[in-house]
């Protein structure tokens, strides 16, 4: 097969997982869309969140954590630390895209998520080298795109909605930060760091407010987290690979991971620099 | 239209941004110590739990004091997590979870929010 053949299977290939991806984002954006309607956030708010944070998870949490009237720098740095495990997706793309022009780089960073992470990645390992075009598809065509026009359309459409406690959508907010944090737990830290930071943060919103309590039980969850023996597992998933991706991505979405064999059951981070394994 | 948020949106994109772009644009340091990494691993399950718990679990009343509350959505919460877990799709939990609370208020068998 020559290798402009080779280029059009495979990006092919990287629109047929991109468009499902996309259908999944835009289901869940217009849920976000309802959430941020319902905690007051404006059509504009709703949106510049959609287009200068753009991960979902954090977007996600924003909304309650203005809700429980959490103050903006306890905001920031809870949505830095939800964040950064797009360091390691980051650090897992740098190897394949050093001969990209800079600024390219810096535009690319921003559209980096979980979906583009996983797609690209699995892209380029088919080609066996990075194509920037590719990289756009998986960015901007699967998540950037259906995300943000979902959000507008739940953000709006949303309050021609009349009284969303009758239809339950009240509880859509808790539910997928619980549904969200199920996909996180693989292990027992996971499981002990999540119902730590349950306990607290309600223990601790009952004497000194929501906001405070949700930050107790973010950072102080992960710390009891910490205490629990780590018991490698065949289903643990390190972070920075497409497996970890699927776990963090929107719910629903799937990746094809042609390196899952290899992948699976390490049991701990990953960092590729480290390694000149699967480089280009 | 309130554009308050607007700020803060863009204060947390910069927040985000440095873990998205960081070792893009300068490989190498991303080289956490491993319990800094094992430790950012473990947040995202504890915040997003935490959030979920104090959201159905803590309400504050008309003068600022908040107090414990048990209601119908703590169910909808549970079978949420419950059909994600099962089925490995948020999408299938949410309408799980959104459906027990329409039905449970519908038929009276809960009460609405106050």
């Amino acid at each position: 097969m020559s290798d402009e053949a080779a280029l059009g299977e495979s990006r092919r290939e990287l629109a047929v997982g991109a468009l499902g991806i996309g259908v999944s984002a835009a289901g869940f954006g217009f849920v976000y869309g309802l959430a941020a309607r319902d905690a007051g956030f404006s059509p504009v708010e709703a949106m510049a969140m959609s287009t200068f944070v753009f991960a979902g998870a954090a977007q996600f949490a924003a909304v309650g954590y203005v809700a429980s009237g959490l103050a903006w720098p306890g905001v920031i740095l809870l949505t830095a630390l939800l964040n950064a495990r797009h360091l390691l997706y980051s650090a897992a793309l740098a190897p394949w895209l050093r001969d990209t022009p800079r600024p390219r780089r810096a535009l690319m960073a921003h559209l980096l998520t979980d979906e583009a992470f996983a797609l690209s990645i699995a892209h380029f390992g088919r080609r066996g080298q990075a194509d920037e075009r590719g990289y756009w598809i998986a960015a901007i065509g699967s998540t950037f795109i259906p995300w943000n026009l979902a959000t507008f359309a739940g953000v709006t459409i949303g309050g021609q909605i009349p009284d969303p406690t009758r239809f339950g959508l009240d509880v859509v907010f808790p539910a997928a930060m619980v549904g969200l944090a199920v996909g996180l737990v693989t292990g027992r830290r996971e499981l002990v760091a999540a119902l730590s930071g349950a306990i607290l943060g309600v223990t601790v919103s009952l004497v000194a407010g929501p906001g405070v309590g949700v930050i107790v039980g973010g950072m102080g969850g992960p710390l009891i987290g910490l205490l629990v023996p780590r018991v490698p597992t065949a289903d643990a998933t390190a972070l920075g690979t497409a497996r970890s991706a699927e776990r963090y991505a929107m719910p629903g979405a799937r990746f094809v991971d042609r390196d899952r064999g290899r992948e699976s059951g390490r049991g701990e981070p990953t960092l590729p620099p480290d390694s000149e394994e699967g480089l280009p | 239209m309130s554009i308050e948020l607007v700020g803060l949106a863009l204060l947390m994109g910069l927040a985000t941004y440095p873990s998205r772009a960081l070792p893009l644009l300068a490989p190498g340091i991303e080289r956490l110590p491993a319990a800094a990494l094992e430790y950012l691993r473990l947040v995202g399950p504890a915040v997003l739990a935490a959030l979920a718990a104090v959201d159905v679990m803590v309400l504050t009343d008309p003068a600022g004091k908040p107090t414990f509350h048990v209601g119908i959505e703590w169910a909808a919460v549970a079978m949420c997590a419950a059909l994600t877990a099962w089925r490995r799709n948020l999408l299938v939990g949410l309408v799980g979870g959104v459906v027990l609370v329409a039905l449970a208020r519908a038929t009276g068998v809960a009460s609405f929010p106050l």
